[in-house]
């Protein structure tokens, strides 16, 4: 959709960085470009963050520009608007997902509407960075996919990245926007490592093909990416064909790229870890539907977290979206030699 | 106090220059009528709610008039007179109670953001305006508006908390007006006072008569000059009370006293401070009339603008959520856009009605 300001590096040594070390360097760049970005939150000072994401920033940059705030994520996010009302970009982190709801009315109420409800004359270009979703053997309160809630409100843009270039490409866009982004990091792909050099990178808003497939069309973001990549494998050694689309950015949501991949294979199924019902996966199965009817063999099936609490860390597995789960949803789109 | 509700100067302490109080006293007329103008407008389906703030106008116009022209000013839906007071046209003040959009005025034209209906949730906002200011170095002051029934929000308690941790320029003024629409006080804390709260954050905290303007300018631009002075911010209690109902849609009558509100219309705060002017010689019949006559002009330019109908532009709907709009919502204005074409259609005589 826009120009990021991804290096096109063609001339740098490629480079592997883990998803945490992206993000880092993507703060550590907007910090040393832009006098008027500021990291705040609790924690990501002299410790660089429960993940390490923040860190040495408070080191290089002062206390006045990477600082640790009480314990108070309403407080983290109003004193944020404060901040972006009087000309700063500020960075905030919510320790957890679920640790954010504290601040969700200032989310919903102020960061998504003050454009609106001053007819532009104000803008908050803030990021809100949410570590995000399970497989990591949280324990409760630590793993909320709630993404659900965000996309719901009109005023937000959701990102959710799933390799470490897209995660800094994407956070340096989500920090240069002037709408309020809420940057979706997924904990269990903080240290999956990816190389950074691949030149140019789609901007907020476009979904990618990861995967080249012909008979099938999985559309993951976030966590559930590699998943579906990783089901795509194991279709492929059954001679299945599969399509893996990353759509980076819940909103905006790219209805003309989705469409496009699934109208190209007649199948599809969203991964998501999030509870199914009435999630982001139902708005991606609900619009799949309207808009590519015609194109379709089979309903579109969605394979999801189940509706039930995030479980504990020894029965987590049964709520991700597994390979198997995966390719059986694959095997249900009514396949003609079935 | 300074001034008792006779207008008699007390013993404790002195007064701000007259000038101040004539300027105070003409802002706090110009309110009243604001207040009333606006009630009425209500009365005749022109405004859709009016929270009036009559009987705390010497709090209304204190906060404007205690501010320079750099500060800025976090207001509540109550406190539309002390937007006025700090010099927002009185129309584009009220857009949102009329209900042509949700904010009528640019908050960077006067440093004024804009009036916040969540209870407490701009504090927050305040200490973070505050905070920028003071990181580059600017002498910026922020006063943040809140009622009682604000005090026991989350927020309330976060943006004292902020500010004091980050040493934000901040006045926090708690308009005490002893009720949250029907819920008195004793519902609220168990705290000795309001301005109590302020130790818990290592905030001071003082209280003042509500409706003795010469004391709220003396406390207040005392707790101005502090927070500007870098010593933090600063949190006064006023006492005060609303001589209306909560909104024209509240019936006061069902949780307050005659005898209560009687004794508060004895302390009214423009009779006292008039009182004590006319004692001094500072304000004649001729002064009076004049500061009448810019009321009255006042009231006449919000009643103008309110009576005149504004047609809302339904496309505004999409162009502000966002700086640039999502691909699904340039769709969903291009089927508003179809839908009122054909509505406009239908509205207009077919070519064969119109032939006959």
């Amino acid at each position: 959709m826009t120009a990021t300001t991804a290096p096109t590096a063609a001339t740098v040594a490629p480079e592997t960085l883990s998803t945490a070390q992206a993000i880092n360097r993507a703060l550590r760049d907007a910090l040393a470009e832009d006098p008027t970005v500021l990291v705040l939150g609790e924690d990501v000072g002299a410790l660089g963050g429960v993940f390490r994401v923040t860190d040495g920033l408070t080191a290089e940059f002062g206390e006045d520009r990477c600082f640790d705030t009480p314990l108070a994520e309403a407080g983290i996010a109003g004193f944020a608007v404060g901040l972006a009302m009087n000309g700063m970009r500020p960075v905030i982190e919510m320790q957890f997902d679920a640790f954010a709801y504290p601040a969700f009315e200032q989310i919903v109420s102020h960061i998504a509407k003050m454009r609106n409800r001053t007819r532009g004359r104000v803008e908050l270009p803030l990021v809100i960075r949410v570590p995000y979703a399970g497989g990591i053997g949280g324990v409760e309160h630590h793993c909320d996919s709630s993404e659900a809630y965000y996309a719901h409100t009109p005023g937000l843009h959701v990102v959710a990245p799933s390799t470490p270039a897209d995660a800094y490409a994407l956070l340096r866009e989500a920090i240069a926007s002037p709408d309020p982004v809420v940057f979706l990091e997924p904990k269990k792909l903080y240290w999956a490592k990816g190389e950074m050099d691949r030149g140019p990178v789609p901007g907020i808003g476009t979904a990618v093909v990861r995967r080249q497939g012909t008979d099938a069309t999985l559309i993951a973001y976030g966590p559930s990416v590699p998943v579906a990549l990783e089901a795509a494998e194991v279709a492929a050694r059954d001679g299945r064909s599969l399509q893996v689309v990353d759509l980076r950015s819940l909103v905006p949501y790219d209805d003309a790229g989705v469409c496009a991949a699934v109208e190209s294979t007649g199948r599809a199924v969203v991964v998501a870890e999030a509870s199914g019902f009435a999630g982001f996966a139902a708005e991606v199965a609900a619009r799949v539907g309207e808009r590519c009817f015609h194109s379709l063999a089979a309903p579109v099936r969605r394979v999801t977290g189940l509706d039930i609490p995030y479980p504990p860390p020894k029965l987590e597995h049964l709520q991700l979206p597994s390979v198997d789960r995966i390719l059986d949803a694959v095997d249900d789109l009514q396949w003609e030699d079935a | 106090m300074l001034l008792d509700p006779d207008g008699r100067p007390t013993a404790a302490g002195a007064l701000p220059p007259v000038e101040d109080l004539v300027r105070g006293y003409a802002g706090m007329v110009v309110a009243r009528r604001f207040n009333e103008q606006a009630s009425a407008l209500v009365r005749q389906g022109r405004l859709a709610v009016y929270p009036s703030s009559s009987g705390q106008e010497a709090c209304q116009v204190a906060a404007a008039h205690v501010l320079a022209d750099g500060d800025w000013i976090f207001p509540t839906y109550r406190d539309t007179a002390a937007v006025v007071a700090r010099g927002v046209d009185p129309v584009e003040t009220l857009v949102l109670l009329k209900g042509d959009w949700h904010s009528g005025y640019d908050p960077y034209d006067r440093h004024v953001a804009p009036l916040t209906t969540p209870l407490a949730t701009q504090l927050p906002h305040a200490a973070g305006v505050a905070h920028a200011a003071r990181l580059r170095g600017e002498p910026t002051v922020v006063l943040a508006l809140c009622g009682d029934g604000a005090t026991s929000e989350g927020d309330f308690h976060e943006a004292l908390n902020f500010a004091a941790v980050f040493r934000a320029p901040v006045v926090f003024l708690v308009q005490n007006n002893r009720y949250a629409i029907s819920v008195p006080l004793s519902r609220q804390t168990a705290a000795p006072s309001l301005a109590h709260k302020g130790v818990g954050y290592g905030v001071p905290g003082e209280q003042v008569d509500g409706n003795d303007l010469a004391a709220l300018l003396t406390v207040l631009s005392g707790a101005v000059a502090r927070a500007r002075a870098g010593e933090g911010p600063q949190l006064v209690e006023a006492h005060t009370y609303r001589m209306q109902a909560h909104t024209n849609a509240d019936d006061a009558t069902r949780y307050r006293s005659d005898e209560e509100v009687a004794a508060w219309v004895a302390r009214d705060p423009l009779v006292r401070l008039e009182a004590y002017l006319r004692a001094e010689g500072a304000l004649d019949d001729a002064r009076a009339a004049t500061i009448a006559a810019d009321a009255e002009d006042v009231a006449r330019r919000t009643r103008d603008g309110i009576n005149e109908d504004v047609e809302p532009d339904p496309e505004d709907l999409f162009r502000h959520v966002y700086s640039r709009p999502t691909p699904q919502l340039v769709e969903q204005l291009a089927m508003v856009r179809d839908e009122l074409a054909r509505d406009a259609l239908a509205a207009a005589p077919t070519r064969q009605e119109a032939g006959r």
